[in-house]
């Protein structure tokens, strides 16, 4: 019988240490982690944030499609309709305040080339140098 | 003779090899982008990742890929500490053992230094040459050096630097319990840390050690991030199983742990 199960090498996305992790993909879905030994940042070890750092993937709790407020509520957008606002307010506080009334915060979740990307848009397109992320430890 | 790691890996190949001819696949660990993982390998793979350090608690990775394909039979190629982990899995009704093909890896000499190992073999030796009982030199230093009061200060301080990640528990072969009392907020508070002295780390080694499931394979240890030495803790637990008890856990296919008999 054909059997489906892969250990995927990957790093933890939730802070700058860089820890390696071993995603365990059983039948195409995550089923759990191991912490990686012969990473050479993280030698096997985890912290509790590694070791469930696939969790949030199939979180009951996690946005599936972007949000806007309206009325004090939040309703499920288009992305073209979410992106669209996002820009024209980033626009109008830019023109009101000038460009340092803005911060841009990248992610450890995203690329090395997403997180290049956003502070491209900060510092060439919208003209700040306000740019921090969250793994910044 | 020593044989070199080189012939060592060659035999295990071979093995693996052999066993896939009639299995469903085998676990063993496998090396990609210089990451070691461990692996399901099928018939049909190239065998040339397959690698033996360093060293992953395998039996867990058989418990939870057997818990997905019960059908299903698997080799495994295991060292002393893996097979034992099976046997208690076996014991504790976690893991049939019809559907587990052991390929037996005795570990070198000096990898039973590093751990430790008092049986650095499996019983049925496929591959490697069983080097001798190692005695824990760590365990000897702390019961000759340490007065009661000594080692309560001792593991007052040890496990104060504990983060709680519950690496110790997530790693561990023999910890398969769907509800755990180590998340158990009568026991333990949410959110706080330092976790309470000596509850949690307690739960977990009466839950293991105390229950009769340790099989020293020090997995749990290797994983601490802040570098407990949470064997010298089981290992002496599991003294006490065998002395109150004559259980030893690993030791053979009695499907009879301590606790059944209480139950």
């Amino acid at each position: 019988m054909k059997l489906s199960y892969q250990s995927v090498g990957t790093v933890c996305i939730y802070c700058g240490a860089g820890c390696g992790l071993n995603v365990q993909v059983m039948d195409g879905r995550l089923a759990g982690v191991l912490p990686a030994r012969s990473h050479p940042v993280s030698q096997g070890q985890l912290c509790a944030k590694g070791w469930n750092a696939t969790e949030f993937v199939e979180h009951p709790d996690r946005l599936t499609t972007p949000l806007i407020k309206r009325n004090g509520r939040f309703e499920p957008a288009s992305w073209d309709e979410a992106l669209d606002l996002v820009s024209d307010k980033l626009a109008a506080y830019a023109r009101a305040s000038g460009p340092d009334a803005l911060a841009f915060l990248a992610s450890a979740k995203c690329s090395n080339e997403e997180n290049y990307l956003l502070q491209k848009l900060a510092r060439g397109v919208v003209g700040t140098n306000n740019v921090d992320h969250c793994a910044r430890l | 003779m020593m044989e070199s790691s080189h012939m060592l890996l060659d035999q295990v190949r071979q093995a693996v090899a052999a066993a896939l001819e009639t299995l469903d696949g085998v676990v063993a660990l496998s090396v990609e982008h210089a990451n070691v993982a461990p692996h399901l390998f099928q018939p049909g793979d190239d065998l040339g990742s397959l690698v033996l350090e360093p060293r992953y608690p395998l039996a867990l990775t058989v418990r939870e890929i057997l818990k997905r394909y019960p059908e299903a039979h698997i080799g495994v190629v295991a060292r002393g500490c893996d097979e034992r982990s099976l046997v208690e899995l076996y014991n504790w009704k976690q893991v049939d053992p019809d559907h587990v093909t052991v390929i037996g890896l005795a570990c070198t000499p000096e990898e039973a230094a590093e751990c430790r190992c008092a049986q650095p073999y499996p019983t049925a030796v496929a591959v490697g040459e069983p080097a001798e009982s190692v005695e824990d030199a760590v365990l000897a230093e702390f019961m000759a050096t340490k007065t009661r009061e000594e080692r309560l200060a001792f593991w007052q301080r040890q496990f104060a630097k504990c983060m709680k990640c519950y690496g110790c528990r997530d790693v561990c072969p023999l910890c398969f319990c769907e509800k755990c009392a180590m998340e158990e907020p009568t026991w333990v508070a949410r959110g706080r840390l330092p976790v309470a002295f000596p509850t949690f780390h307690l739960i977990k080694a009466l839950h293991t050690a105390g229950a009769g499931k340790c099989v020293e394979c020090h997995a749990c240890e290797l994983a601490c991030p802040a570098d407990i030495p949470l064997s010298i803790l089981y290992s002496l637990l599991r003294r006490e199983v065998k002395e109150g008890f004559g259980y030893e856990a690993g030791a053979q296919r009695t499907g009879n742990p301590p606790v059944f008999l209480s139950a």
